[in-house]
């Protein structure tokens, strides 16, 4: 059986690890090569480097950090941040990343998804979606909206998509896997946004990754159980060692959720 | 260290993406290993590496480009392909062409890749997945059945007489295929954590 996926993500700024709070107030967590090394060794099935300052940023950072992780881990990882053309993504891929991620870059010329899928092939392009929930919106029924430029709070700013049309859209395109970030969520673990990713999930028929929102164990067991999610992504519950992969694992396998053990 | 240090290992250079993961996941266990399309390279090494990701349409572009047609068809040295090198490996692929029409591939092993017939379930069949059967293929020497490999694909071999192991999603296909000297995984096992390493290295000791 096709095993659900554990994520961890680590958003890199100038070659190291932060994290921030709703995508502001970033601390340094680490170095890059030896919390990767980490997450393999305790079993991950897979890690996502988010480089978030490139988008906003306007330039392609230096990337040789992409080879050196591919060196030392024998897990699949995908790379997000500052890929605009086909010519970033070869250079990332090359290098050894196994997926690219786009983001602000689909949603500035969505064909950037075509174009690249056609090249690479769709599995290794991932399409992420910053997705916030307006309660304002929709004559204050609320609506479930798309952001960008989310790396930089000072640039961040809606989009004209709706969530859930931007979901059809890029798999038409030819997106190979959705990273779905609920932005209401993030950072203040208190669990992932099971209702937006059902309804996502009904649209979905490319493998979905949740994120946003992880707090403790019980909130993967109820985004796999309920949401129907293929994985779940991560970043301070791993980083600050609130949870143990191990026992979050095991903890997925007792309630049934099909699951690699390490 | 490399317990055979004169062995002389290369990867055929395919044009495609994985060719730095390969090699990477060769040096971690210690030997040493060359990217290469030279065809005197090719023919000369002792093991050679098949990888491979994208379109079947595309990297067949690259080696008929590479002139590396008749030297892969000729090779009789241990070969294995991971992936889309696998399905290289095959008469012909579905992928990357349009409706009704197939890519010709280097007919190694003489099957077919189509369309994974995943049913209800979601492509690409992207993560890990575990093993159905397993033979006792040489480079399976330490894999048993329910094993995780890292899959990542939207086409496969069918079973066949020449499956040496299978995996299930939505229907059974060829987790790995072989004849002769020519083997092939549908899975990474350059990404496949300490397993996958483990079916390199039964290859390189092969």
């Amino acid at each position: 059986m096709l095993a659900k996926r554990i994520i961890p993500c680590l958003d890199v700024r100038d070659g190291k690890v932060v994290k921030g709070v709703q995508f502001r107030n970033h601390e340094i967590i680490g170095d890059i090569v030896p919390l990767a090394q980490k997450y393999a060794q305790a079993g991950a099935d897979e890690l996502v480097f988010y480089d978030i300052t490139a988008s906003s940023d306007d330039r392609v950072v230096d990337k040789s950090w992409v080879s050196r992780i591919a060196q030392v881990i024998d897990i699949p990882f995908c790379v997000a941040g500052g890929i605009k053309t086909e010519e970033d993504a070869k250079q990332i891929l090359m290098m050894g990343a196994d997926k690219i991620s786009i983001n602000s870059p689909a949603l500035r010329d969505p064909s950037l998804i075509s174009r690249l899928a056609d090249i690479f092939g769709q599995q290794c392009i991932v399409v992420g979606v910053d997705s916030f929930f307006n309660q304002d919106a929709n004559n204050g029924a609320g609506e479930y909206q798309v952001y960008q430029f989310t790396g930089d709070e000072t640039r961040t700013q809606k989009t004209k998509w709706r969530t859930l049309d931007w979901i059809q859209e890029v798999q038409r395109l030819g997106a190979g896997e959705i990273v779905l970030n609920c932005m209401n969520q993030d950072g203040v673990r208190q669990g992932y946004d099971i209702e937006q990713l059902s309804q996502v999930r009904k649209l979905c028929n490319v493998p979905l990754i949740a994120s946003g929102g992880a707090g403790e164990i019980s909130h993967f067991v109820d985004v796999f159980q309920q949401a129907d999610v293929d994985g779940a992504l991560a970043a301070s519950v791993f980083h600050k060692a609130i949870i143990a992969m191990d026992e979050l694992k095991q903890t997925l396998k007792n309630e049934k959720v099909e699951i690699r053990l390490c | 260290m490399s317990e055979n240090p004169q062995a002389n290992f290369v990867i055929v250079d395919t044009g495609c993406a994985n060719l730095a993961s390969v090699k990477f996941a060769v040096e971690r266990l210690g030997f040493t290993i060359t990217i290469s399309d030279d065809i005197d390279v090719i023919k000369n090494a002792d093991k050679v590496i098949l990888p491979g990701v994208g379109s079947a349409r595309h990297a067949m572009e690259n080696i008929r480009a590479k002139g590396l047609v008749a030297t892969l068809q000729q090779l009789t040295q241990p070969v294995l392909g991971f992936c889309l090198g696998m399905q290289l490996m095959t008469r012909t692929s579905a992928e990357g062409v349009g409706k009704d029409e197939v890519v010709e591939c280097l007919g190694l092993i003489p099957t077919d890749v189509r369309p994974l017939e995943a049913k209800t379930l979601r492509l690409p069949h992207m993560g890990w997945n575990t093993l159905t059967q397993v033979s006792d293929h040489a480079i399976f020497t330490g894999i048993s059945v329910d094993d995780y490999f890292y899959f990542v694909h939207s086409f496969a071999a069918p079973i066949s007489e020449y499956t040496v192991a299978r995996c299930h999603y939505g229907s059974e296909f060829s987790a790995a295929i072989a004849k002769d000297n020519f083997i092939g995984c549908q899975f990474h096992p350059e990404r496949s954590s300490a397993l996958g390493s483990k079916i390199i290295k039964n290859f390189l000791e092969m």
